[in-house]
């Protein structure tokens, strides 16, 4: 009985202890890590793109909540899409979202990333994270993230580039392709982008 | 500068930028549901323009100076016409009512154009005189002239009609007109290197935008239209409401 309490201890205070990872150490860990690996793979500097997504899928994602970015995106329309439909469109978004900026780590070179100080109340459950990517020969560009708390960890659910938000930027092109054939056709437009995405990755590689 | 000067400018600016759009613009404009863009008619044909353009000249030549140029030499020429911009982001600054930019901008001016040798390197940010990156678009945000319609011109790029009306004053006050007044040649080489010089930085963005973009105009109207944003508020823009 004792042991087992004793495991229940310590399995509460190891989950404790990864739910305080502060945001910000959180967002420079996830990003050194990520760009140790890239430094050191010349498979993904050569734009191995199927690499690169997998590195992105095990270091990355579990660090983003893309429903709230899906919800995010598509503004007051999400309320009114089904369970099932926001489901869809969640992975649709994601798949999306995962292909294209996984794209933009494989032409990673000496780029240096500034991480601005950082400062948040303890009651705080939404904040920004500010960085900087500085590379020779060109002015260095703000990249900041927004995270919340979510059941006591950090999620990430926003990425601004230069002050443009990739997630909001959609807005528009969402709401465009909802008023022209419903949630459904959201879902469909973006599920044929990700299919030509796809196929063009592929004859690529032949 | 006064109150009340600032609100006539405002006002003169606000009626009068949008009716020269306006006139511009009768033929091309379209009843649509985007508020920031009612012109999208007359836009999205220009984009066209604009991207066949791109893709016969401009982008072909960039890709060469882009291969063909050294990276040193890229970011010296970088430097020079960044270094040339100072004088617009001090005048601004002080606009804005920023002295204190204004004045490190000036610093950054006199830095870069002795030591950095005519600006070909940027030391002023080595030696920690941050850039800032204003021009008359953003002062007349700054001044009230805050929504305006956007506009794309074949090009020059994503504006609306107040950064238009702001890109116009920037060009007619650039410090380099008074020597390039006399020689057409050297105003037109200038000009020419600093369209490759923008567009071979952008080189790399264009492979995120083609493949994240659902519509590509739409993707690229709506980034222009939040950088500025961004760029009005310096880096600190409000929260929008989801």
């Amino acid at each position: 009985m004792k042991k087992l309490f004793a495991l229940f201890l310590a399995l509460f205070v190891s989950a404790t202890v990864v739910a305080e990872e502060a945001p910000d150490v959180l967002v420079q860990r996830v990003t050194e890590e990520v760009l140790d690996i890239v430094r050191k793979d010349k498979d993904i500097q050569n734009g191995h793109t199927q690499k690169v997504m997998e590195l992105v899928d095990k270091k990355v994602l579990p660090n983003f909540n893309f429903t709230r970015m899906t919800a995010l995106a598509l503004g007051k329309e999400w309320r009114k899409a089904s369970p099932q439909q926001q489901q869809q469109l969640t992975a649709e978004f994601r798949t999306l979202l995962v292909r294209t900026y996984s794209n933009a780590l494989t032409s990673y070179k000496n780029q240096k990333i500034i991480y601005k100080p950082f400062k948040m109340a303890p009651a705080d459950v939404d904040v920004l994270v500010r960085t900087e990517v500085q590379q020779p020969g060109s002015k260095p560009v703000q990249l900041d993230y927004s995270l919340e708390k979510v059941d006591g960890s950090w999620k990430v659910y926003d990425v601004v580039v230069a002050g443009i938000s990739l997630v909001t930027n959609y807005r528009d092109q969402f709401n465009q392709e909802v008023r022209n054939g419903g949630i459904d056709g959201l879902i469909a437009a973006i599920a044929a982008k990700n299919k030509s995405l796809e196929s063009a990755a592929k004859a690529e590689k032949k | 500068m006064t109150r009340p000067f600032r609100s006539l400018f405002s006002g003169i600016a606000r009626r009068a930028l949008p009716l020269v759009g306006a006139c511009l613009l009768t033929t091309a404009a379209q009843a649509n549901d985007n508020p920031h863009d009612p012109y999208e008619g007359f836009n999205r044909a220009m984009f066209t323009v604009h991207e066949g353009l791109d893709k016969v000249i401009v982008k072909p030549v960039a890709q060469v100076y882009d291969a063909a140029v050294p990276l040193p030499a890229k970011a010296g020429v970088g430097n020079f016409f960044d270094n040339i911009l100072d004088v617009r982001n001090a005048l601004n600054s002080l606009l804005q009512g920023k002295p204190g930019d204004a004045a490190s901008d000036v610093g950054r001016l006199l830095v870069n154009s002795t030591i950095g040798i005519f600006g070909l390197f940027d030391v002023a940010s080595e030696l920690g005189l941050e850039r800032h990156e204003e021009d008359f678009g953003q002062t007349m945000a700054v001044w009230g002239y805050r929504d305006s319609a956007y506009l794309f011109w074949p090009l020059i790029g994503p504006r609306t009609v107040r950064d238009t009306g702001g890109w116009l004053v920037d060009i007619n006050t650039d410090p380099t007109r008074g020597t390039t007044r006399k020689s057409v040649a050297v105003r037109n080489s200038l000009l020419a290197v600093r369209l490759v010089d923008v567009r071979a930085s952008l080189l790399p963005a264009d492979k995120v935008v083609e493949e994240a973009a659902l519509d590509k105009y739409a993707y690229v109207r709506d980034a222009y239209l939040q950088r500025r944003r961004n760029q009005i508020y310096d880096g600190r823009p409000p929260r929008l409401d989801d």
